[in-house]
């Protein structure tokens, strides 16, 4: 302990305590001081960008939730475009159906009663033909009564058959 | 390959340990020279943890029989009876045991022991008594320049030019490159494993700066005493004593009513037993923490440095035993380990210093939850 008190040197002591205080004054000025600052702030800056990338992921989920959802409404819509457009022809074609059916039911009825008034016609046409025809063979049997019974009544009798034939 | 060359590093360094340590023992004593007894190589080593008042780094003798000494001399500034003096140490010429008397001033000088006396009036040459203690000299306030001074200056410049270089490279760039990028991880080191841990989120920023300093304060100056330079400034008493003074003032300064009130009235305890609480936590927080401090560090070093030396000093003690050879590749193998623990030892001090430090600004400044 003597020892140690003799070896402890209080010039020493002073000077020490100047230069380390010096020391400390000049080194928190100069150097911790920017040092801390700097480290500080780019403890800061790494955490902000942390943060923003963060934000930017949770940012880039929502803008891809709603894409999907504009997707879906986009496919829905098609969906629904195109059932549209679906019946939209099948009612064309029904249309189209019904009234090239009412067409042809007026256009057979027409014919239909074209032939009505053709086969009158006809008929009537027939029935003066026939009227003439019962006439001339009226004639013609009298005529032929006139000189044979006999070949009156074959006359007759194929007359009357070639009035059935027409 | 690799391993070849690591090999030859480590080679290299190894001898850079031992020849460190040789150019320490190759020291001056006195004059004398010659370190081979028991007793000579004690003296010596006890010579070598003192501070001493020039920087020399070998001495040998020439031919003609002359002690050369390689080193140069440091400022000396005294203030004895006659005021200020200040010399160059070169005036005393190595001398050690009061026989060169410098005049300067009106006033006699010599150096007995690392120590300067001034000669009391009238006297001309140092008398001694029996146990070689001056009686016509006494001790002068010596503010010289020292080698341990020296070694702080030389320790504090250079952490001025590292750290602040490494505090101007953040102003252009966010990483720090070179010799900066080993420090920052350090300084990072020291704010988040010690400050901020101890001292607490809220009040770690003040006293950072405090602590970076103190830390790389004392670790380098523990590496240089490895060097072969021959320092011991951490193993000063006046040196660590003024560190752990150092950190007495800051954390009783900063000390909060918490802290105080925990210290002269401990709330809790019987009233009678208080004030017997107050002596002893008084005497804790004013003398036990640093005084723990100081000697703790100064113990340390000192106490590596007198193992490397003595391991060495197995060359010359063990020559007789174990032959030339023999001793010496044991102090070689022995020297060579123990330095390497000091080189551990080194961080290892400067680490508890700054952690003791800050936990005791930590307990200063902590806030106590009221129950």
């Amino acid at each position: 302990m003597d020892k140690l008190l003799n070896d402890f040197s209080p010039g020493l002591f002073v000077v020490s305590t100047i230069l380390l205080l010096g020391l400390i004054f000049l080194m928190v000025k100069f150097a911790w001081k920017p040092i801390l600052n700097s480290l500080n702030e780019r403890e800061e800056g790494i955490q902000s960008a942390l943060d923003a990338a963060e934000s930017a992921k949770l940012e880039m989920q929502n803008l891809q939730a709603d894409n999907a959802n504009l997707l879906k409404e986009a496919r829905a819509e098609r969906e629904s475009m195109l059932k549209e457009a679906r019946e939209l022809k099948n009612k064309m074609i029904e249309d189209a159906k019904t009234e090239a059916q009412t067409q042809a039911n007026t256009m057979i009825e027409q014919a239909q009663a074209a032939i009505d008034s053709e086969k009158k016609a006809a008929m009537a046409e027939l029935k003066s033909h026939v009227a003439g025809l019962s006439v001339d063979i009226a004639e013609k049997v009298v005529r032929q009564e006139l000189s044979n019974k006999d070949k009156q009544l074959a006359l007759v009798e194929s007359l009357l058959g070639e009035a059935k034939l027409n | 390959m690799k391993v070849a060359k690591q090999t030859f590093k480590f080679f290299v360094v190894a001898c850079m340990f031992f020849m460190s340590n040789l150019a320490i023992a190759e020291t001056p004593n006195n004059d004398g020279g010659q370190v081979d007894t028991k007793k000579e190589v004690e003296e010596y080593i006890l010579h070598h943890i003192q501070d001493s008042h020039d920087f020399s780094l070998y001495s040998y003798t020439n031919d003609a029989g002359e002690r050369k000494h390689v080193g140069f001399p440091l400022p000396v500034i005294l203030w004895g009876s006659n005021g200020l003096t200040t010399f160059m140490s070169s005036e005393f010429h190595h001398n050690d045991d009061g026989h060169v008397i410098v005049e300067k001033n009106g006033s006699k000088f010599t150096k007995i022991h690392s120590k300067i006396y001034e000669l009391d009036a009238g006297a001309s040459k140092v008398a001694f008594d029996e146990t070689h203690h001056a009686t016509n000299a006494h001790k002068v306030l010596d503010f010289s320049i020292t080698k341990s001074a020296f070694g702080i200056l030389v320790i504090g410049l250079l952490m001025l030019l590292w750290f602040s270089r490494l505090a101007r490279q953040y102003k252009t760039k966010k990483i720090p490159t070179g010799f900066a990028r080993v420090l920052e991880p350090l300084v990072l080191y020291v704010r988040d494993e010690i400050a901020r841990p101890n001292i607490g989120e809220k009040h770690y920023r003040r006293f950072t700066g405090y602590l970076l300093t103190v830390f790389f304060f004392i670790w380098l100056l523990n590496l240089l005493g490895l060097t072969p330079l021959g320092f011991n400034v951490t193993g000063q008493l006046a040196v660590t004593a003024c560190l752990a003074i150092f950190t007495l003032i800051i954390y009783t300064v900063s000390g909060n009513k918490d802290y105080w009130m925990h210290i002269l009235w401990m709330p809790g305890v019987p009233v009678l037993i208080r004030p017997v609480l107050a002596i002893i936590e008084l005497a804790g927080a004013l003398v036990i923490k640093p005084f723990s401090l100081l000697v703790r560090l100064f113990a340390n070093i000192s106490a590596g440095h007198i193992v490397v030396m003595s391991l060495i000093a197995i060359m010359f003690t063990l020559k007789e035993s174990l032959g030339v050879v023999g001793a010496t590749g044991l102090s070689l193998v022995l020297s060579f380990f123990i330095t390497l623990i000091e080189v551990l030892v080194a961080f290892l001090q400067a680490y508890i210093f700054t952690m003791l430090s800050a936990l005791f600004i930590g307990m200063a400044v902590a806030e106590h939850e009221h129950h």
